[in-house]
């Protein structure tokens, strides 16, 4: 199996979706002949040329109702955000038009459509550009909403997200387009909805999810010195959620931390807890705990990132004490 | 609400028309005798005039009646959801039309069938003008299954694959962006369709609308936008709302063609339709076309018709211009329409109005299996 990074993965999704499928288009600011800003769609101008790889004006609430208005009418459109930051000016198209309008029309327009682009915090961007949307998102009914954490899931659910007659949300890792891993060529699908155990334990489970997937294998593999082996749920995506994933998991472990991104308050952890709390009540060892980012806005300071963002650190600690170990 | 608002047409021109005295004491806008240019009263700019009226040859006698025809149904039907309202039996919000039909009559009867309409909120003259079943509106108005849009959508959604009205939308300026994404649509696939979009003047300041002009121009898209200027945003004139209220500008802003036509005169729409299809389709390029008219009815129906934001005085010199008085004088003088042919036709569309309601009143709610329906698409492939 070919070893890809997470952003060449990316580039694989998109040239063979556009290769099958000629109602198959990406939109987005520099996605052309700059190659993207992160250079996801680099070489697609030069296959597919300028009606299929579209250069778009900095204006994001436009370009999303662009493909919004196409995807009503038959195209399956790729909308890039260069970042999710900037999709905020494109909510209402997002939210308001795509989520609903198979809905509100009684079925009659459905919105095969992606949104995507990098979300969550690098490295020193400071409060506007380092944050996790998912749990906005996961809001909504009627979106789909993935968050690939390796190169595997990212072209699997790409392709998946592609193929889907719903609007999908596709969050990806600004600071993952780098890493490595084994990717299977060609027709590689990963379903939307599915969690994947990416590591067996008996003693905790660490359900997670997008970039902090990385977080999670490393805290497993920490712990595993110490002879502590932990389950690690790893969402893939987050609308629809996979219950039963996280279910199995905590029945079998009887203790549960939640690891994400974004910030503590209505995010991703408080809904995987409160599935906990009804299907998993009698098993329970421990009160679940959850490792989110410190609830302030992302400073730029080095060592007050670092004390914002949550880490293998208090990962770790925090399986520790509901392990009663602290 | 005012019964001045609601007193249908055909009684107003009873009383001020060549009816059974043959004087003519009606309102002069379409005598025939109009300047050049005539100031706009609410605005002090000029607005361009034809020197003659935009001429009836243009039009069969046939389709002028269907031009009356489609302008009296809209009217009789929504004189019916305002009953309907009071009676609690459509809920919600609800932006009646009233006073703008030429607009949506003259458009819908310049496109194709295959050509695409998106709207904002105030879509039943619209929908009924692109020719979806008055049965189906009301059903939708009145929350039941047999709806357009099967009762999930409600007086501010309606839409009808079928003929491609892709929607009543509620956000203002949203769905402008979309209309350029239809557009884009249509260039993607080589197509010569066009892509109407109709809006209010308050949406010109919202910036979807900025967005969605400057890529439908810099992509040479097959759109035409319009702004439907009943002068009220709400309750805002847009004297109290915006900079510069030449439209045109916003046109020029974004180098596409644009005009300002008469929007209660449904032949001067017609042609201004025709010009801007023209270009859609031969030249593939924009056009914006700021549609000048106004709203006999209040923003929805929480609001007072006059009385707060507008006077009664100004209400009822507006509701001179009647759209479908206007039309019918036209016809009379011309010969070609005796008040019980005028007559007749009202009848028929009150009697497909009433049946409307009838049919929506009768028809079953949408079962509760429905509510978990449509939220998302099955994928297949």
């Amino acid at each position: 199996m070919a070893v890809l990074t997470y952003r060449d993965a990316l580039t694989q999704a998109l040239r063979e979706e556009l290769q099958r499928d000629d109602t198959v288009f990406l939109m987005g600011e520099e996605v052309a002949q700059y190659n993207g800003a992160y250079k996801v769609s680099k070489g697609l101008l030069d296959e597919f040329g300028p009606m299929r790889i579209v250069d778009t004006p900095i204006t994001e609430l436009g370009f999303a109702g662009v493909g919004v208005g196409a995807a009503m009418v038959g195209l399956r459109p790729i909308v890039e955000f260069m970042t999710w930051n900037f999709a905020l000016l494109a909510l209402d198209e997002v939210v308001n038009a795509a989520a609903k309008m198979l809905y509100m029309s009684g079925g009659q327009y459905k919105m095969p459509m992606v949104f995507r682009g990098p979300n969550g915090a690098a490295l020193q961007l400071s409060a506007q550009h380092s944050q996790a949307w998912e749990s906005w998102l996961a809001h909504i009914p009627g979106l789909k909403v993935c968050t690939p954490g390796t190169p595997a899931d990212a072209k699997g659910l790409l392709k998946s997200a592609i193929r889907d007659d719903n609007p999908v949300v596709f969050l990806e890792g600004e600071m993952l387009y780098n890493t490595k891993g084994e990717v299977p060529e060609g027709e590689h699908i990963v379903p939307l909805g599915v969690a994947e155990l990416k590591r067996e334990g008996d003693h905790c489970s660490l359900i997670t999810h997008g970039k902090m997937v990385l977080v999670a294998m490393k805290v497993a593999d920490d712990l595993a010195k110490d002879g502590i082996n932990i389950d690690v749920v790893d969402l893939r995506t987050v609308r629809p959620i996979d219950v039963d994933a996280i279910s199995r998991s905590v029945q079998k472990t009887n203790r549960a931390v939640v690891l994400e991104e974004g910030w503590e308050i209505c995010g991703m952890g408080s809904q995987v807890v409160d599935f906990i709390q009804r299907e998993c009540f009698d098993d329970l060892d421990a009160p679940v705990l959850r490792v989110h980012q410190e609830d302030v806005p992302m400073p730029y300071a080095k060592n007050l990132e670092r004390a914002a963002k949550p880490d293998a650190g208090k990962t770790m600690a925090a399986i520790k004490k509901v392990m009663y170990l602290d | 609400m005012s019964t001045e608002a609601k007193r249908p047409p055909v009684q107003k021109r009873k009383e001020k028309g060549p009816g059974a005295d043959g004087q003519e004491k009606g309102p002069p806008p379409d005598d025939g005798k109009r300047p050049a240019t005539e100031k706009d009263p609410e605005r002090g700019t000029e607005i361009e005039k034809d020197a003659s009226p935009p001429n009836l040859a243009g039009t069969t006698l046939e389709q002028r009646r269907e031009l009356l025809h489609s302008m009296l149904l809209q009217r009789r039907f929504e004189e019916k959801c305002a009953e309907a309202y009071a009676l609690g039996k459509i809920g919600g919000f609800c932006h009646l039309y009233i006073g703008q039909e030429a607009i949506s009559t003259g458009v819908m009867s310049m496109i194709r069938n295959d050509d695409y309409i998106i709207t904002a909120y105030r879509d039943h003259g619209q929908a009924l003008a692109r020719g979806i079943s008055p049965r189906a509106i009301m059903a939708e108005l009145f929350g039941r299954q047999a709806g357009v849009s099967g009762g999930k959508g409600g007086s501010m959604h309606l839409f009808d694959a079928q003929t491609n009205f892709l929607g009543g939308h509620g956000i203002v300026g949203g769905h402008v962006p979309i209309a350029a994404g239809v557009g884009f649509a249509i260039k993607y696939r080589r197509g010569n369709q066009v892509c109407v979009c109709f809006f209010g003047e308050a949406a010109v300041n919202i910036g979807a609308f900025h967005e969605a002009l400057n890529m439908a121009s810099l992509w040479n898209l097959p759109v035409i936008f319009i702004i439907e200027n009943n002068r009220y945003g709400m309750g805002t004139a847009i004297s109290r709302s915006t900079a510069n209220e030449d439209a045109l500008v916003r046109a020029k802003g974004y180098r596409m063609d644009g005009e300002t036509v008469d929007g209660q005169d449904v032949f001067a729409v017609r042609e201004a339709m025709s010009r801007a299809i023209e270009r859609a389709r031969k030249e593939k390029r924009p056009t914006l076309i700021e549609m000048r008219t106004y709203r006999f009815m209040g923003h929805s129906m929480s609001d007072a018709v006059s009385g707060t934001y507008r006077t009664k005085d100004e209400l009822e010199e507006n509701m001179k211009r009647d759209p479908i008085l206007l039309l019918h004088n036209r016809m009379y003088e011309a010969g070609e329409l005796t008040e019980g042919e005028m007559h007749k036709i009202d009848d028929e569309a009150k009697a497909i109005a009433q049946d409307a309601w009838d049919f929506a009143d009768s028809s079953p709610e949408p079962p509760l299996e429905k509510l978990y329906t449509d939220v998302y698409a099955d994928t297949s492939s």
